[in-house]
């Protein structure tokens, strides 16, 4: 699965949230957006992940342009798994619930399949004695990986993280960091967003730096880091390794 | 949390406590009326009581299991319908619930059920009851959906949920939670609302209790128990939400 994005803009309003946005998904290598907060990197994220429709421009997706109709953008988000910034686990279900929910509802798993395949899950993450806790009686960390199992279910290419660790204190942090680092080392490609820079560098792959609605750089991620290209890249980064 | 610990006797004492005190003030009232209770006129009518009081159970059943799907459906019109069925759902919310039940009850009995040829004044007084509860559970059920996250409804839509899947697993149950106080406080009003129908002549509890007082001239000894009467329907159904509550319950 190979998604790209071609000269995409996205408005709320008056104003612009990204523009002219070109870049390619690359296949089993992680893609970090980075860049300061505001700078469109969520946007660019739902765009990509098909939860919402550029203005201007196209999403590509194995070389054909993603229909804007609802059920096709639809088919467009079960290819691929996405973890939002606090996890967005849905409040009234238990972890297992959590999971086995779009299995059965989106993937046409049975019920006792559905199940296995969430034990699975929670075997890897650590979460086999969270199973029947609600999202409330869950620390954060562990949320965000109830969040990252949800995600993984149905067993996507491409993973798609907004900020996954941004809400998070530094030990649990390191929980999600681990859980993502397992997952890449299967061969699954990364979109992250990210302010986690050590992370991020230990990652690797390219990164996108955005700044100001606009994609001012893409590269190596270790170029990146070893002599930031742009003097946007050098502040952001300078600040970032500051606090 | 409270660190101050109670004798677990204490809630019962207060409670009667505070019972004594709210049934002496009553009886001093009552003491101060020099009534002359005449009980024994009202007992002839005991069963013609129990049938009006039975009456009002099957018609606010009937109304609740009426307006419960009218109402939702009423919201479904305001939130997703086309237009012009957005634009009729509001104006029917918005005219019932700013006009008092006694005209619409006339209105609608008289002027619209006579166009229609509705004669069966029961069936009628359960359609006419059933419209105005359902603006209010509209409201109720429109208030509990707004008030999902929006964050919610993306996660679904991320886990590529189908519009449908969305409504019955994820926005029924979280709004379901939402509204049972609102929900049950006005399920206790539909049954008391009831009580206009009387207005039409429909035999229920007050029509029942209004004739008996007109037979006996006894007031307080037809009305009381019909107050006593409603109670019995109200009382149950708090207590049972509150433990339906409960079992839903969990930290947000």
């Amino acid at each position: 699965m190979q998604i790209e994005s071609r000269h995409a803009g996205r408005c709320y309003g008056d104003r612009w949230a990204i523009r002219d946005i070109s870049l390619v998904v690359p296949a089993r290598e992680p893609l970090l957006l980075l860049g300061p907060s505001g700078g469109g990197k969520s946007t660019l994220l739902r765009l990509l992940a098909g939860l919402e429709i550029p203005q201007e421009g196209q999403i590509l997706v194995d070389g054909k342009p993603l229909s804007p109709n609802e059920s096709d953008l639809r088919i467009h988000r079960r290819r691929l798994g996405f973890v939002f910034q606090d996890g967005n686990l849905f409040p009234h279900l238990n972890a297992q619930e959590n999971i086995t929910l779009p299995l059965i509802r989106a993937h046409g798993f049975s019920r006792a399949d559905a199940i296995a395949r969430a034990h699975t899950l929670f075997e890897r993450f650590q979460l086999l004695t969270h199973s029947n806790n609600r999202p409330a009686e869950l620390s954060g960390g562990q949320r965000q990986r109830v969040a990252l199992a949800r995600a993984m279910g149905h067993d996507p290419e491409i993973l798609i993280l907004d900020e996954p660790t941004s809400a998070l204190d530094p030990e649990m942090t390191g929980e999600v960091i681990d859980a993502l680092e397992t997952i890449r080392n299967e061969g699954k490609t990364l979109v992250l967003a990210t302010h986690a820079t050590g992370f991020a560098r230990h990652l690797g792959g390219q990164v996108a730096f955005l700044q100001d609605h606009h994609l001012t750089w893409t590269g190596p991620t270790r170029g990146f880091f070893e002599a930031p290209p742009t003097e946007g890249a050098r502040a952001y980064l300078s600040r970032i390794q500051r606090e | 949390m409270n660190p101050t610990r109670t004798h677990p006797l204490f809630p019962v004492l207060s409670f009667l406590f505070v019972l004594t005190l709210l049934g002496g003030f009553l009886a001093l009232s009552f003491s101060s009326l020099h009534w002359e209770w005449h009980w024994d006129s009202v007992w002839a009518y005991r069963e013609k009581f129990l049938r009006g009081w039975l009456s009002t159970l099957l018609l606010s059943g009937a109304t609740l299991a009426l307006s419960l799907p009218l109402g939702l459906a009423l919201t479904l019109g305001r939130l997703k319908g086309w237009l012009p069925v957005r634009q009729l759902c509001t104006l029917i919310v918005e005219l019932i619930r700013g006009t008092p039940l006694l005209v619409q009850i006339l209105v609608l009995f008289y002027i619209v059920g006579s166009a229609l040829g509705l004669e069966n004044r029961f069936f009628a007084g359960i359609l006419i009851l059933s419209l105005f509860e359902a603006a209010y559970f509209s409201e109720i059920f429109r208030g509990a959906w707004l008030s999902i996250p929006q964050s919610t409804l993306t996660s679904a839509r991320a886990i590529g949920l189908t519009p449908r899947d969305t409504f019955t697993q994820v926005i029924t149950p979280l709004a379901l939670r939402n509204c049972l106080p609102p929900l049950a406080s006005q399920t206790a009003s539909l049954i008391k609302d009831s009580s206009l129908l009387s207005i039409i002549a429909v035999t229920e509890l007050t029509h029942v209790a209004q004739e008996i007082n007109a037979f006996t001239y006894s007031t307080l000894e037809s009305y009381l128990p019909l107050a006593f009467a409603y109670l019995l329907l109200t009382a149950p159904l708090s207590f049972l939400t509150r433990r339906w509550e409960k079992s839903l319950a969990y930290a947000n």
